[in-house]
């Protein structure tokens, strides 16, 4: 039927300029990241100090990541990494308290967000584990460089990985999971969260200018730390597609390279959670949709098939 | 004062008061289309069926946009998308809707352009629909500037930047439209104002003069056959539907338009539900930075052929062929030498210019996208460009030489 080829002619120039402007556009302005399933052996890294052809910087990154695996096998004890943790409480007590620009990140789901490997390359040397060390001519002077010299020995690192591993594991919600890993620098003011964690409701209007003046404080410092304020992250699952998100997360350099954004070596179902609360956050209609969508279709099929009845009984005769 | 007597009925009382059967026979039963057409003639109320969708859905946006610099960002993505119940809703129909009926535009454009439907005595029809066109641009354009996003911001520059004039330097005419040096909050609530009152009012004046052309040359069909309307309107009316060319508009030509409005709405709701972000640029979705330029500027797809006209050519000469082709589709009926009215396909050279300039449309579609820095994107994007110009130029000739039918 004539009518049928002409709609063909109109439907395939239409899929292909969709085509052209849509899959095959992005395909070009974006390059194309390879995720590596949340696994943190450096590979990344010392990837990208060849490609710049860095070989001082390779070799010290591969020898690096070499260790890591090293302390990685051994096997650590859980009850003389609860004393050896004691060190940790020391920054990392869950308060809002800026130390050296950021404030540390509570560690109370360690275990179950982050990445064992991660976690040992971080107590070896945090500026190299978070890719982070093109940032500091000594990485000592990362906010947790002075780790280094507090907890040397391999087999201490391993008992306090160990102990993180079993006793901070427990069970956390996807919004304990971004303030965790993303909230003390990322402010997300759609779910009311600042770099000092929730917002608080205020009876007086003084009160709530002193709680804004203490978030402009903190912003300030992290800005002055990181070079510019992290940006607020309501949205930003719409703003980034998914594969952006999941392979910066695991290494922002290689998507945007000298970022001072540090890799937060979040494992992949502790990404999974953070992902679900961004989507949450800043896509809040989607339970909506999924919930609509089939029934606004329904009643345009219906429409339709009435609408083709009525048309085909009021041409009838014409032809 | 005439003499009215008691009516029967609400419908006679009306029509004492306002003739309604008159009018009901003048736009309706009596208003006659050809019968020898396809879908494509439904195109036109498609598209006003999707400014309908447009204009119900953006009133409601309307309710909770603030337009000022400091809230408008979040009231579009946080008030409009999280507190207005079904905000998400009507904001998903405005976005796809926007992109949608540019589609429609296009293919109810080269509807016409393949069956010669703006010849002899139906300049005018071009020409309002043509009208229609631009100010359907700057309404996606002014629109576009609303959720004050990066894109709103940087193409707002971008565009602004063109009425610098190149070589010529108007910075003062640039900044005259802004209202400032930068898009700021003087450019945001005038944008606003021109996409939610001017722009909307001289869309709807277009549409009533777009359809008052359409009255006297009527509307053409699939063959360009011209015949005695009012025979015809006869023979149909005596009951002879068969042997007559024409169907009334309502509700013969309806029933079609209504079955087609179906099938587009299946497609309109499932991006509106499941593929909403090819019309909703993710870049948009981070806020207006003026220190922050994205590393791709690109306007949306309707647009993009006419900016990889704008590009690969130099300053002074890109800015000139941008402004040729912003208008060149109006030449059409001046250009097109030819007597004939009749499908692309029965007219000699005419059919392979008529392909090439589709072809050629959709390739610098496709380039205005890609980075121009691509040595490869760059030559093809202006190959097309020049072909479009070689392809207007020759226009005249081409059918000037066309055999009469």
């Amino acid at each position: 039927m004539k009518e049928l080829k002409i709609f063909g002619i109109v439907a395939i120039f239409t899929l292909v300029l969709y085509w052209g402007v849509e899959p095959f556009a992005h395909s070009q302005m974006h390059k194309h990241i390879e995720s590596n399933n949340f696994v943190y052996t450096g590979a990344a890294d010392i990837e990208e100090a060849e490609a710049a052809k860095d070989e001082k910087r390779a070799a010290k990154k591969k020898a690096f990541w070499t260790d890591v695996a090293k302390v990685a096998k051994i096997k650590g004890n859980v009850a003389a990494g609860e004393t050896a943790f004691a060190t940790c409480m020391g920054c990392h007590t869950g308060l809002p308290i800026n130390m050296g620009g950021v404030i540390p990140p509570a560690l109370d789901h360690a275990g179950a967000l982050y990445d064992k490997n991660y976690l040992i390359a971080l107590i070896k040397d945090p500026a190299m584990a978070s890719n982070v060390d093109h940032k500091y001519a000594d990485t000592t002077t990362h906010p947790m460089g002075s780790i280094k010299m507090m907890m040397s020995d391999d087999q201490q690192i391993a008992d306090v990985v160990a102990y993180i591993m079993a006793k901070k594991a427990g069970e956390v919600t996807t919004k304990e999971a971004f303030s965790e890993a993303c909230g003390r620098c990322h402010a997300m003011r759609y779910a009311k969260t600042s770099q000092l964690g929730d917002t608080p409701t205020f009876k007086y209007k003084k009160d709530e200018l002193a709680h804004k003046i203490k978030v402009i404080e903190e912003q300030d410092a992290v800005k002055a730390y990181m070079g510019k304020l992290p940006p607020d992250l309501s949205i930003i699952i719409r703003a980034r597609g998914h594969h952006f998100m999941e392979t910066f997360v695991e290494n922002p350099q290689g998507q945007l390279l000298g970022t001072s954004m540090p890799r937060t070596g979040l494992t992949h179902e502790g990404y999974e959670k953070v992902k679900t609360y961004l989507e949450e956050v800043g896509d809040p209609s989607k339970p909506a949709r999924e919930e609509l969508g089939p029934k606004v279709l329904l009643f345009f099929f219906v429409f339709t098939g009435l609408a083709f009845l009525w048309k085909k009984s009021m041409w009838k005769g014409h032809h | 004062m005439a003499h009215f007597e008691k009516a029967k009925n609400l419908n006679e009382w009306l029509d004492q008061r306002l003739a309604v059967n008159t009018l009901k026979k003048v736009m309706q039963t009596e208003y006659w289309i050809p019968k020898d057409i396809n879908f494509l003639w439904a195109m036109g109320m498609v598209l006003a069926a999707t400014f309908g969708m447009l204009l119900v859905s953006g009133i409601f946006l309307l309710m909770y946009y603030k337009p000022d610099t400091n809230l408008a960002f979040d009231s579009v993505n946080y008030t409009i998308m999280s507190e207005v119940g079904y905000g998400w809703l009507w904001r998903h129909i405005h976005g796809v809707g926007a992109s949608l009926v540019f589609l429609i535009i296009y293919i109810h454009m080269f509807t016409g352009i393949y069956y010669g439907s703006y010849k002899k005595g139906r300049e005018l029809i071009w020409l309002s629909g043509m009208g229609l066109f631009v100010a359907f641009s700057a309404e996606a354009f002014s629109g576009y500037m609303l959720p004050w996003g990066q894109m709103s911001y940087w193409a707002g520059m971008v565009i602004t930047n063109l009425f610098s004039g190149g070589s010529l330097e108007a910075y003062g005419l640039v900044e005259w439209i802004r209202g400032d040096y930068v898009p700021a909050d003087a450019f945001l609530t005038r944008f606003f104002m021109l996409h939610v009152l001017l722009l909307p009012l001289a869309i709807i004046g277009l549409i009533v003069l777009h359809f008052g052309t359409l009255r006297i040359p009527h509307v053409n069909n699939q063959e360009g056959e011209e015949f005695d309307y009012a025979e015809s309107a006869e023979l149909y009316k005596a009951g002879k539907v068969k042997e007559s060319k024409v169907i009334p508009f309502s509700p013969v030509f309806l029933s079609k338009d209504v079955f087609v409005m179906g099938v587009y709405f299946l497609l309109f709701f499932y991006l509106v539900f499941y593929h909403f972000e090819f019309a909703m640029d993710p870049v948009n979705f981070d806020p207006a930075d003026g220190l922050k330029t994205p590393a791709h500027i690109y306007p949306e797809w309707y647009f993009l052929w006419s900016y990889e006209i704008l590009r690969p050519f130099s300053k002074d000469l890109g800015l000139i062929a941008f402004a040729i082709a912003q208008v060149i589709f109006f030449m059409l009926p001046f250009l097109d030498r030819s007597p004939n009215v009749a499908p692309a396909s029965r007219r000699g050279l005419f059919k392979y210019w008529f392909w090439a300039m589709l072809i050629d449309v959709i390739v610098l579609t496709f380039m205005g996208k890609l980075p121009p820095t691509d040595a490869l994107f760059a030559t093809i994007g202006l190959i097309s460009a020049v072909l479009f110009f070689v392809l207007w130029i020759a226009l005249p000739f081409i059918t000037k030489s066309e055999k009469k039918l």
